[in-house]
């Protein structure tokens, strides 16, 4: 395969990754207000782009099934269908084997026998529906010239037949010529006035001669029917778009034409014109009324919109129409022209650089500091200044809302709740939290894990849950919000919740936990993140909860994240989720052990005191009082096994993460500094308390402190 | 491996451990640094001799004097870190390895390597992939890849770790 197609293959699985996404929200949606036609109408985009693109790439297994969809798409976009929840159904089907279908050409691999099954079946029923709407007596084709019913309110004065022609790119290569179509069209009646849309030609050098780019908008007078002026744009008319407005036409056709035009922001009057509302002179009238107003002594302008209604040569609601396309193509431009799409591997590139220019901006600090020299100091400080900025800047590139990944799960909890027959809403909350992409991207899976489970087999059944007195429709929560440099995410459901006593026991008979002993709700159910835990069997049947948890666990943490569990039995379960904002660059506060730096992230840093005398003496206990809270600490050279003699004064750091607080003993203070984490390199597995490696302004290397596994090893050693 | 594997003039990079003289496949060396400062990363094994900064990337630094069971490597004029290239369970690993000192580079034909005795080295026999001869002169070429295959480095992590 050459290199330009291969590029070409890449943006369209990119894209049609991302179409999918949007059908299928789109589809998810319309189950719930069906009819909307705006929705109707983006579905079929997408489809239809899919369908073209896949033509031109040479899928032809994407674009033979895609069209089908399409089909029916497009009837139920002219109301000649409606769409039912079992159509719907069928649709997400249809979505979901497109996917494959586009996957397995991606790789160019055969369609194993099974997709095959499925596309004949899928097949079946998409025609099976489509031969159907065949027998519904054709609604539009009652829409004759005079046919028009009069209940419908104001006519328009014009009587002329209104032809909005847009010839598809392939006309010329499939050897059509759209001028003999016209002078065909000539026949049958006078045109009164045709006018050539150039809008869509691109610049000369992306032009391709052979395709074609013309519209046009044609008045036209005469005796035949409206199916006669069809025939004449028979052969063109399955790659074209041709709109026939009858003489005479209900006002809301101008306004559904009007807004069915493709053409970008063009002046008011001339929309008008071209919809066949008004002439050139009515126009031209409506226009110099205007000057001359402007021109009068009162100096407000007035909209040209308002002058047409005020004289009387258009019904309000065509302005109000035209008004509106005229808005919406102006904000789709401007929302185009706002996004470009960025290959990651520049993105990353970039931050690392980054990331270099901030530890060569600390090091010049530093100099600085050094010599002395106020000019340096002052160039220094305000360059250190600005490489934070950049910094800041970049690091927001990557950041992306969480939404996207939430709005996802509406497809898993429907899915879910008709297999299982149970009643589940999702509810989405601070969908508009950004996070790093790659941490966005990491954390579905784990995420899918706990929603399925909390659908799966947190959430009861409909008459469990009324004979609870429980609404019977179980909810799921997605929220996710922000605290203290991380991001929460929590996923709450008000299911049954899990058996803490059946989660004991086990956890007793596994020997996770020593019998009788008193634990906390919090410990108890930590155990359910323990890889040997859980077996399917005696715990989910119980508590609804465990298979595969210790995964879900693992994935937060190799995102330097942590997962807890809240549980109340009878009225639900919470799971949180606490991530870090990014994964590359962090604040940090430099402190030295026996001679070595650490850093530990500025966040969790609460504040530092002295090391009291009588708690200098070996390590006879691990707790201080710190102004009457009991605060258990870990000497940080002991924890790692240093060498190295007492420094004369020590300091505690007190340090949080989440609801925990601990201190730890380091022998030096150095203060703030800027961190580009780096990983430790592959030939460290896991070390525990240590979450990664940074560089600092003078080169050397520093570790940063992991104060979630130094917090949970602190607590372990103090029960 | 063995010497068989050896079917064509390569070169090498000589470098000495106290007296004896080793030698790397110079196609797993990057480049060789001046010794600079380490940092110890705690819980580690000995031999893991710590992490520098080489030019913005973290990379381990291993004492091969210890690995193969001789004293640590105290820093001289001559104390130098070759920066290598191996493989790790099919991954590509950058490591830096402590040399007493670093002597030249040198091309052996497939004849001039024999195989490693069974007895007689300090090293276990694994790691040699064969023995060079030049005027007179054994020197070892080691298998770095299995030096620091991930039991290697893993095997030593659990008997270091101490309890928390």
């Amino acid at each position: 395969m050459d290199i330009e197609l291969g590029q070409a293959r890449q943006t369209f699985m990119t894209e049609s990754a991302e179409l999918l996404e949007e059908m299928e929200n789109v589809l998810l949606s319309l189950e719930k207000n069906p009819g909307d036609a705006d929705t109707i109408n983006s579905l079929f985009r997408s489809a239809h782009t899919i369908k073209g693109a896949s033509g031109i790439l040479g899928m032809e297994t994407v674009e033979k099934f895609t069209h089908l969809v399409e089909n029916l798409l497009s009837n139920v976009r002219d109301g000649a269908f409606t769409l039912t929840s079992a159509t719907i159904e069928l649709l997400l089907e249809c979505r979901d084997h497109t996917k494959t279908l586009i996957e397995l050409a991606a790789s160019d691999a055969a369609v194993p026998a099974l997709t095959e099954i499925k596309e004949a079946g899928l097949t079946e029923r998409l025609s099976a529906l489509l031969v159907k709407k065949e027998e519904v007596p054709e609604k539009r084709a009652v829409k004759g010239p005079v046919t028009d019913t009069p209940e419908s309110g104001r006519l328009s004065s014009t009587d002329a037949w209104h032809i909005s022609l847009r010839f598809g790119p392939d006309v010329l290569r499939s050897g059509m010529d759209p001028a003999s179509f016209i002078s065909y069209l000539g026949k049958l009646g006078e045109i009164i006035s045709i006018s050539t849309l150039f809008d869509s030609i691109p610049g000369v050098e992306d032009m391709d001669p052979e395709t074609c780019y013309l519209g046009f908008e044609i008045d036209f007078k005469s005796d035949f029917d409206k199916k006669a002026i069809e025939g004449v744009f028979e052969f063109v008319r399955e790659d074209c778009m041709i709109a026939i407005l009858p003489p005479h036409s209900r006002v809301e056709s101008y306004v559904d034409l009007i807004r069915d035009l493709p053409e970008d922001t063009v002046l008011l009057g001339e929309i008008l014109v071209k919809g066949g509302a008004l002439t050139k002179t009515e126009l031209d009238e409506a226009l110099s009324l205007q000057k001359s107003s402007e021109a009068a002594s009162d100096g407000s302008k007035r909209l040209i919109g308002e002058i047409f209604v005020t004289e009387g040569m258009v019904q309000s609601d065509i302005v109000d129409a035209a008004l509106e396309k005229q808005k919406k193509t102006q904000e789709t431009r401007s929302k185009e022209a706002r996004t470009i799409r960025v290959d990651a591997d520049k993105l990353d590139g970039l931050i690392n650089l980054v990331g270099e220019l901030v530890i060569a901006s600390a090091n010049i600090d530093q100099q600085a500091q050094r010599v002395k020299d106020a000019w340096l100091l002052e160039s220094a400080s305000s360059m250190l200044r600005l490489v934070e900025e950049i910094r800041d800047t970049s690091m927001k590139i990557r950041m992306v809302p969480i939404g996207e990944t939430f709005s996802r799960f509406n497809r898993v909890v429907r899915d879910i709740s008709r297999d299982t027959g149970k009643e589940i809403a999702l509810e989405i909350k601070g969908g508009e939290t950004e996070l790093d992409k790659t941490v966005v991207e990491k954390i579905s899976d784990p995420l899918m894990h706990i929603v399925r489970n909390a659908a799966d087999h947190g959430i009861e059944k409909a008459e469990a849950r009324a004979s609870a007195g429980k609404p019977v429709i179980g909810t799921i929560r997605l929220n996710a919000f922000h605290d203290a440099g991380s991001i929460t995410i929590e996923i709450t459901d008000d299911g049954r919740g899990l058996n803490k006593k059946r989660i004991l026991e086990k956890a007793i008979g596994q020997g996770l936990l020593a019998p009788g002993q008193q634990y906390s709700d919090s410990e108890i159910f930590r155990v359910i993140f323990e890889p040997g835990f859980s077996t399917a069997e005696s715990v989910t049947k119980l508590s609804g909860r465990g298979v595969g948890m210790d995964v879900v666990k693992r994935n937060i943490e190799a995102l330097r994240g942590s997962v807890d569990v809240e549980s109340v039995e009878g009225s639900g379960t919470v799971v949180r989720i606490r991530l870090p904002l990014t994964l590359a660059i962090i604040d940090g506060f430099r402190v030295g052990v026996a001679g070595s730096s650490y850093v530990i992230p500025l966040d969790m840093v609460v504040e530092c005191v002295e090391l009291p005398e009588s708690e200098r003496e070996g390590n006879r206990s691990s707790y201080i009082n710190l102004r009457g809270e009991v605060l258990p600490y870990v000497r940080l050279k002991r924890y790692f096994g240093l060498e190295g003699k007492d420094a004369r004064y020590e300091n505690i750091i007190i340090v949080r993460y989440g609801s925990a607080k601990i201190g730890l003993v380091v022998d030096e203070l150095f203060g703030e500094v800027q961190t580009v984490i780096k990983s430790l390199s592959k030939a460290y597995k896991e070390i525990k308390g240590i979450s990664g490696a940074t560089i600092m302004g003078n080169g050397e290397v520093a570790l940063i402190l992991d104060i979630p596994r130094l917090i949970e090893a602190v607590e372990r050693a103090a029960a | 491996m063995s010497v068989a594997a050896i079917t064509e003039t390569t070169q090498y990079l000589t470098f000495k451990l106290a007296t004896e003289v080793f030698a790397l496949d110079i196609t797993k060396v990057r480049e060789v640094l001046d010794f600079t400062a380490l940092t110890k990363v705690p819980r580690t094994p000995d031999f893991m001799r710590g992490v520098i900064n080489l030019r913005g990337s973290v990379v381990p630094v291993v004492d091969m004097r210890l690995k193969f069971n001789m004293s640590r490597t105290e820093q001289t004029v001559n104390t130098c870190i070759i920066i290598a290239e191996i493989n790790l369970d099919g991954d590509k690993l950058v490591l830096g390895a402590l040399a007493d000192s670093v002597q030249e580079v040198i091309e052996l034909e497939p004849g001039q390597i024999e195989p490693a005795p069974r007895i007689g080295t300090r090293l276990n026999t694994e790691f040699i992939k064969g023995m060079g001869k030049r005027d007179d002169q054994f020197i070892i070429i080691l298998e770095i890849d299995r030096i620091f295959s991930t039991e290697e480095l893993l095997e030593v992590h659990e008997a270091k770790a101490p309890a928390a």
